[in-house]
């Protein structure tokens, strides 16, 4: 396949798995601050999206203060954002429309119609239900892209740089959560009913709230939800789970460059996979995944390098 | 109205035989059931995205190609003249193109002005003695033929270069099928859906020598290109890869994509790119699209391009009235097919003629394409025809005229209703291994009323093409 093609097909499913997660994010952030509680603190929450995704410095070319309102502006539908849910599917649409002779008819017709629909609408429009529909649809939209992936797609070469993109994206936003989230979360720990809400949104984000349940059958505590979401081998939003298909789509396509790459993406899927939460924990959360984000990012260069924009010659 | 001929319609307004089923059908189908199926055929069209981009619009913007649902018929024996002349006039220019490349019989019988090739800017003096497999210079040629005064065909471009559309003719024909199955049952129209697998065929008949087994690729300028959805519907039904310039490199006189296994030998470009921009290291420095080295490689006979470098000189329009001397000089035959008659402006009596007759005429730039950059006399205002005759005068040799045919029409939805509408023909003829072409073509039509521009960037539309089989 074209180096240049696959980083179409990386790119493409990175940007539709990164717009679910904003969608996850803003619609648990847009729960949260439903639930009573100080104005201070309804906007640390908010503050929380911009630092997540690391947009102080674009936020605060637009905006001098952090409300409900200016950050779901910016984030959903702002073309200048350049990681708004609007950016995010356009990108994803732009990377679809170079490669669309490479992906099915359904994939591409699914991915423009998304397209289709979101262009030209103004925040309010978008919003006209409240928040909440639109990110149920970006959610929908995001499922349905993905299903029809798998439901049409011959599973060769470019189905295994999708699955890449989507699970090495999916680590990263997943990382990215639980850190800000865990943040604004640990000190209220042992305090009321506040925190069974605030929990219970963070797992609805990953959609792990019920997996939660099934898995530990008891209250929340942030020592079970770190360990559910990092360390869970079957839960497809973890970043064990995660890495475990990194690794072994990479497998899948290596090429005479890329052992070294390899070598790191299964030394990190081995960390995590013998790991305990106690040993995380006492090293510290926020250090531990600020390491793993980026070992994540470093691997995403990587897979860039061997297999996308590679400077070949002739050997 | 009478002036026209109707494709659907004698003079006395009877239906045509050839029209007569389909007409019944359209005079028993309820509006409503029309009206539907036009707009699932718009939004079906756009869902695909079936679009193309317009130049000097708002950049990134698509517009969908209006398609019309009313077919354009032509009878198989009517078809099988047109073939013939279609298939004579392809040979000829391409025998044409390896003369001029070679030996140059035809200037040194003096069937043509010497200067009229050599000074061309799209003669190639890099082809000079190059040789090309098969002596195939333009191994797809999009000929465009109307139809004009008592029904005779006329030829007005032979476009050897990068002639697109060949897509739409697919789409359109899938989109008639999909809308009007019935109309398929009571109909034996000849199928035109093969058209990549011939076209693949062609591509692999010359290949580099001593190649069994091929590696075709289909070159694009990119996603922006006003063609791009042909580019990749035609690599995605050929099971090609489609290639930018910068997924190839040049190594050792050899083609070679960047693939995420290494480096993979290519052997027969397909190029939807012009040849200004192939080579930044033999033609336009400033190309981004091309592939540094690719004429090296060319002339190497490493590689093979379809089309040939240099084809340009054969469809230019100070070259188009020496057509049918090329007929007869390489195949020594009479031409089949018309070719109309053309002023060469830079001829001093020619240009004379032109100035004193500019409302009846149109005139054409020499190196125009796309509809843009031309006169309609009989449709322009006199402002229009007025700064036309400045640009003859400051620079006659850019231009050529032509009598303004009576183009035939055919019925055709509008916003009034049904009206009829003047239209072209494009057919696809494949040269490679042998000349091969599918049945019908691009049909396009001028949507606006009057008007004689059919290039789908002038908002024209397009028409599902049946050629009827006995």
């Amino acid at each position: 396949m074209l180096s240049r093609t696959a980083d179409h097909l990386f790119w493409m499913s990175r940007y539709v798995e990164r717009a679910e997660n904003l969608a996850r994010l803003l619609d648990v952030t847009w729960q949260m601050s439903m639930v009573p509680q100080s104005l201070e603190a309804a906007n640390q929450n908010w503050n929380a999206v911009i630092v997540l995704n690391s947009l102080e410095e674009a936020y605060a070319r637009k905006y001098s203060e952090v409300n409900a309102d200016n950050v779901l502006r910016f984030m959903v539908s702002d073309p200048d954002n350049h990681a708004s849910l609007f950016s995010c599917l356009r990108m994803g649409r732009e990377n679809a429309h170079a490669v669309r002779g490479t992906i099915t008819a359904e994939m591409w017709e699914t991915l423009n119609a998304t397209w289709l629909e979101l262009r030209g609408q103004s925040y309010e429009q978008l919003t006209a239900n409240g928040p909440g529909d639109f990110f149920e649809w970006v959610k929908t939209k995001s499922s349905l892209i993905r299903g029809v992936t798998l439901g049409t797609m011959l599973q060769d070469e470019a189905y295994n740089f999708i699955r890449l993109g989507t699970l090495l994206e999916r680590a990263d936003n997943t990382a990215r959560i639980l850190d800000v989230k865990y943040h604004v979360l640990k000190p209220q720990e042992d305090d009321s009913s506040t925190d069974f809400y605030q929990w219970g949104a963070l797992l609805r984000s990953v959609s792990a709230f019920e997996v939660y349940r099934k898995t530990y059958r008891s209250s929340f505590s942030s020592e079970r939800v770190a360990e559910l979401l990092i360390l869970h081998p079957d839960m497809p939003r973890s970043l064990l789970f995660c890495l475990k298909g990194v690794l072994k789509n990479l497998e899948l396509l290596a090429n005479s460059q890329s052992r070294e790459t390899q070598r790191l993406a299964g030394q990190l899927h081995s960390e995590i996979r013998y790991a305990r939460i106690d040993d995380i924990l006492r090293l510290g959360l926020h250090e531990y995944l600020s390491n793993f984000m980026d070992r994540i990012y470093d691997l995403g260069n990587r897979i860039s390098c061997d297999f996308l924009v590679s400077q070949q010659e002739i050997a | 109205m009478a002036a026209y001929y109707n494709e659907m319609h004698e003079a006395d307004g009877s239906v045509r035989p050839h029209y007569r089923r389909y007409e019944e059908w359209l005079n028993t189908t309820s509006p409503e059931r029309i009206a539907r199926k036009r707009a699932e055929g718009d939004l079906a069209f756009r869902r695909v995205g079936i679009t193309f981009a317009v130049y000097g619009e708002e950049s990134g913007k698509e517009r969908l190609i209006p398609f019309d649902i009313i077919p354009r018929i032509i009878p198989a024996q009517e078809w099988s003249g047109m073939a013939d002349g279609l298939r004579q006039r392809v040979k000829a220019l391409n025998a044409f193109l390896h003369d001029i490349y070679h030996d140059q019989e035809i200037l040194k019988a003096g069937r043509l002005p010497r200067e009229q090739v050599i000074n061309n800017g799209q003669y190639r003096p890099e082809m000079q003695g190059v040789d090309v497999p098969g002596q195939i210079y333009a191994h797809i040629a999009g000929v465009d033929v109307v139809r004009a005064g008592a029904g005779e065909f006329y030829v007005l471009e032979d476009n050897l270069r990068v002639p697109s559309g060949v897509s739409y003719m697919i789409e359109d024909r899938k989109m008639m099928m999909r809308l009007f199955p019935e109309l398929f049952a009571k109909h034996k129209v000849a199928p035109v859906q093969h058209y990549p697998d011939l076209l693949l065929d062609n591509l692999r008949a010359v290949a580099p020598q001593g190649l069994s087994d091929p590696t075709c690729v289909v070159l694009t300028p990119g996603a922006y290109n006003s063609a791009y959805f042909e580019h990749t519907f035609l690599a995605q039904q050929m099971g090609v890869e489609l290639v930018e310039g910068r997924d190839l490199f040049v190594s050792d006189d050899t083609v070679y994509m960047r693939t995420t296994q290494g480096p993979k030998r290519v052997d027969v470009i397909y190029r939807r790119v012009d040849d200004d921009f192939l080579d930044p290291e033999a033609f336009r420095a400033d190309s981004m699209l091309g592939v540094p080295g690719l004429l090296r490689a060319y002339k190497a006979g490493r590689v093979t391009l379809a089309n040939a470098i240099g084809t340009g000189v054969a469809d230019d329009k100070s070259i188009y009235p020496y057509v049918p001397e090329m007929i007869r000089f390489y195949l020594g035959e009479e031409p089949i097919l018309n070719n109309v008659p053309t002023y060469m402006c830079r001829k001093p009596e020619d240009l004379k003629y032109v100035l004193a007759h500019l409302p009846e005429l149109v005139v054409k730039e020499v190196h125009g394409a796309g509809g843009y950059g031309m006169l309609v006399g009989p449709a322009s205002t006199k402002e229009e025809i007025e700064r036309f005759r400045k640009l003859l005068e400051a620079k006659p040799e850019g231009y050529i005229a032509q009598p303004t045919l009576a183009l035939s029409n055919c019925p055709t939805f509008v916003e009034s209703g049904v009206a009829p509408r003047h239209l072209d023909l494009r057919p696809f003829v494949l040269s490679g291994n042998g000349i091969q072409m599918v049945p019908g073509g691009l049909t396009r039509v001028a949507l606006r009323e009057g008007s004689l521009v059919v290039n789908s960037s002038q908002g024209g539309g397009t028409k599902d093409t049946w050629v009827l089989e006995d």
